[in-house]
């Protein structure tokens, strides 16, 4: 195999940084007669402004396009449609719904409609017909787009993450396939390290890849930040199970980690200094896109299931809210039903390279998650899912907990050694109880 | 309206001379028109500078989020944060960033200043390419120490590894304490420009016949230094330094974009934790209360140059009094 040079990994790296822009899946579709008949027809003469993050891949943006040119040509409603860096898109929602004008739909991430439910569009009508013609949605999509038993907002998919491995490396580790487990995993981490493809996880302050994988430890372990009654929780013989591992687990990683950001463990990866990484699947696109020959070599699998025997992943999930103030709701739910259907939803996962895990059963169905089998991993992302501040509710806190890298912080203290297992979880139930305003 | 005419006829002519006496006084005063031309100015500052500082005051004191305007807690933000060790981590990394930064700087600088005051080959250019890490966007410069500090690029690392020197790379921002050091190289790598330019327009403005004098009297190259060119210095010193603190106080881009404040939060500065809290947290209250936090520090900074550096005893040469 050609060995990267420092020059290549660099550049390498910063095209992952800056998503990795693809081609069109090329997929043609025609302008069924279905979509004429739209449940959710506009008020006459309305018109809608969307404001969504920045795509990561490039497909993404030319399909969504796309969708929205079809739907104003069907309804003959002009869709303006605004990019965001996706961190900019929290507090500009937060600020467009509190001040009551804005944007008439805004995508947006995670507990976002939980901080302003009231001033949502009740979306209960659009998603259970969405529901009922589509096998209905997975649970953590529903407990993520629902409050008090109303939908509240319309979940567009999780960008989802899974183990990214080399595969000649796993067998070199004397695995035949990935383990299903925990415990295998460390295993494989431990061999992984002993033949020198150590794996790297990141442990730095980093927004997308340490609250999810970490999130995942914790739970899949049985520990939480939060009971049902949104109680802290965080000091239990699960967490400190869980911290224990993720102390293991460390001494088997690349040194630096803790200092790693969202894009390190891409650039890493593709150079070949580890050989397993939690991610989404753009770096077997970066890999796939710049020809690298490490692309055939590249494997996914799901993240392991815990001690608890289910699996429990946080992944980045995004949503669509229908803002209270527009002055065309109608068109709101239209939109948002047309673009969540089969005839444009599909398509679009496709030009999306599987970058956006459905909220939908019937949508696993999928051609893009078989046609290459590394992608069907994710496929699987938002029914392994639970939602975030589980097993509390979504809301103020919930955000703050993740934002504050309460989680990640926990987890890099213990596994570095800087404190140990009880006292790092002594240290995360004091920063919970703050938020939870205990 | 029917009011006696002879009364009207009366008030027209005492209230004429007055008007005119108005616009004339007026015209020549050069108080007023002084406010007056002082107007723009103020309104500027204080549509830009105190209204938006008052406001931060006022958040501070609310559980403000984004967008919503929240109401008056008291108190209760800043028992929060004094109860919050993140937050105290916060300060003590401020601090040691600030101070360890600045006096860095300091020193660098004013060496760098020197070396330029002599007569060279190319002065012109070498002063121009001492500038440009100052001119580089930080966010550029930033990106690029990023990749210096990188766990599995460094080039640092790997030219140490190349040459035998060390067996791994450097953990330069994972290991708590080398990431402290590491950004504060950075941070001193972008201030030490501003200082030296600075100082060296402040050297030149210093007369020959001062060193003539002192090398008469038998003055030895320290003893010009220590009793010519630092006290002339002075003055600029404490502008710059007030200045240079103020900068590395409120540092941002630099941190935000190498660690977010990691390794477990040990280089996060109170402007990035304000940010952290306020905006991704949506917890605009807080966030403001950490940003006022810092207004003590500021201050102190800013009334230790004008009272401590800027005294005249200090400046002429002579001991404290």
């Amino acid at each position: 195999m050609r060995k990267l040079s420092r020059r290549e990994v660099i550049k390498l790296g910063a095209g992952v940084t800056t998503g990795a822009a693809l081609g069109s899946a090329g997929m043609s579709f025609a302008t069924s007669a279905a979509a004429a008949e739209m449940p959710f027809k506009p008020e006459p003469g309305a018109r809608l402004r969307l404001l969504r993050w920045k795509r990561f891949v490039q497909g993404d943006e030319d399909l969504f396009e796309k969708n929205i040119a079809k739907f104003t040509k069907l309804t003959g409603v002009p869709v303006r449609v605004d990019h965001e860096s996706w961190e900019d898109v929290r507090p500009k929602a937060a600020v467009a719904a509190n001040i009551g004008s804005g944007p008439d739909i805004i995508i947006a991430w995670y507990d976002d409609p939980h901080q302003y439910p009231d001033k949502l569009i009740d979306m209960t009508d659009v998603a259970e017909d969405l529901g009922k013609r589509y096998g209905g949605w997975y649970p953590a999509a529903r407990t993520y787009g629902t409050r008090n038993g109303r939908w509240i907002s319309i979940p567009w998919g999780a960008a989802g993450n899974a183990m990214v491995y080399r595969g000649s490396w796993l067998k070199e580790a004397g695995f035949e396939r990935f383990p299903e487990d925990t415990a295998g995993l460390l295993k494989l981490c431990r061999a992984l390290k002993k033949n020198g493809h150590p794996p790297g996880f990141a442990l730095g302050n980093a927004g997308g890849d340490g609250n999810v994988w970490t999130h995942w430890l914790l739970w899949s372990h049985g520990g939480k930040l939060v009971d049902e009654n949104n109680q802290p929780a965080v000091v239990s013989p699960e967490t400190e199970a869980s911290l224990e591992f993720a102390r293991q687990l460390y001494e088997t990683f690349i040194p630096g980690t803790t200092s790693w950001l969202d894009a390190n463990n891409n650039k890493a990866f593709l150079a070949g200094k580890i050989g397993l990484t939690a991610n989404g699947i753009s770096v077997y696109y970066a890999a796939k896109k710049g020809k690298l020959p490490i692309a055939s070599d590249i494997q996914h699998a799901n993240l392991p299931v815990g001690p608890v025997g289910r699996p429990m992943e946080l992944h980045l999930l995004t949503q669509m809210m229908g803002m209270g103030y527009s002055k065309y709701p109608k068109a709101v739910k239209s939109l948002i039903h047309f673009l969540m259907s089969k005839e444009q939803y599909l398509p679009w996962q496709q030009a999306s390279i599987g970058y956006i895990t459905q909220p939908l059963k019937a949508y696993a169905s999928n051609p893009v998650w078989t046609e290459d089998p590394k992608h069907t991993p994710y496929r699987d992302c938002v029914a392994r899912m639970v939602s975030n501040g589980y097993a509390g509710a979504l809301g103020y806190a919930s955000a703050q907990v993740m934002a504050d890298y309460v989680v990640v912080n926990m987890v890099a203290e213990a596994a570095s050694g800087t404190l140990t297992p009880k006292e790092a979880m002594k240290r995360a139930e004091k920063r919970v109880a703050r938020y939870y305003r205990i | 309206m029917d009011s006696d005419p002879d009364m009207t006829l009366h008030a027209e002519a005492r209230a004429a001379p007055v008007r005119v006496g108005l616009w004339t006084r007026f015209n020549n005063s050069r108080n007023l028109l002084g406010w007056l031309f002082m107007l723009p100015a103020a309104t500027v500052l204080l549509a830009f500078l105190a209204y938006p500082l008052g406001l931060g005051i006022w958040l501070g004191f609310t559980d403000a989020r984004i967008g919503r305007t929240g109401v008056f807690v008291g108190l209760e933000n800043y028992a929060f944060l004094g109860d919050d060790a993140v937050f105290w981590l916060s300060v003590f990394n401020t601090v040691l960033y600030t101070a360890t930064a600045s006096v860095i700087k300091f020193g660098l600088g004013l060496y760098l200043s020197i070396l330029l005051n002599n007569r060279m080959p190319f002065k012109a250019l070498i002063r121009a390419i001492v500038l440009l890490p100052f001119i580089v966007p930080t966010v550029l410069s930033a990106i690029a120490f990023w990749w210096i500090y990188d766990s599995q690029f460094s080039i640092i690392s790997w030219a140490l590894v190349k040459l035998g020197w060390i067996d791994g790379y450097i953990n330069f921002l994972g290991d708590r304490n080398l990431a402290r050091a590491s950004v504060i190289a950075a941070n001193i790598w972008r201030g030490i420009p501003f200082v030296a330019i600075t100082l060296l327009a402040g050297l030149q403005t210093i007369s020959p016949a001062l060193y003539e004098a002192a090398t008469l009297d038998g003055a030895t190259p320290w003893q010009r230094f220590r009793y010519v060119t630092l006290p002339m210095l002075t003055p600029i010193i404490a502008v710059v330094m007030t200045f240079s603190v103020l900068f590395t106080f409120a540092d941002f881009q630099l941190i935000w974009v190498l660690t977010r404040g990691g390794p477990i939060n040990a280089t996060h500065l109170m402007a990035t934790l304000s940010y952290q809290r306020a905006i991704p947290g949506g917890n605009i209250g807080e966030g403001a209360a950490i940003a006022i936090a810092m207004i003590p520090f500021l201050l102190a900074a800013i009334l230790f140059s004008y009272f401590g550096l800027q005294r005249r005893r200090w400046q002429q040469g002579e001991e404290d009094a």
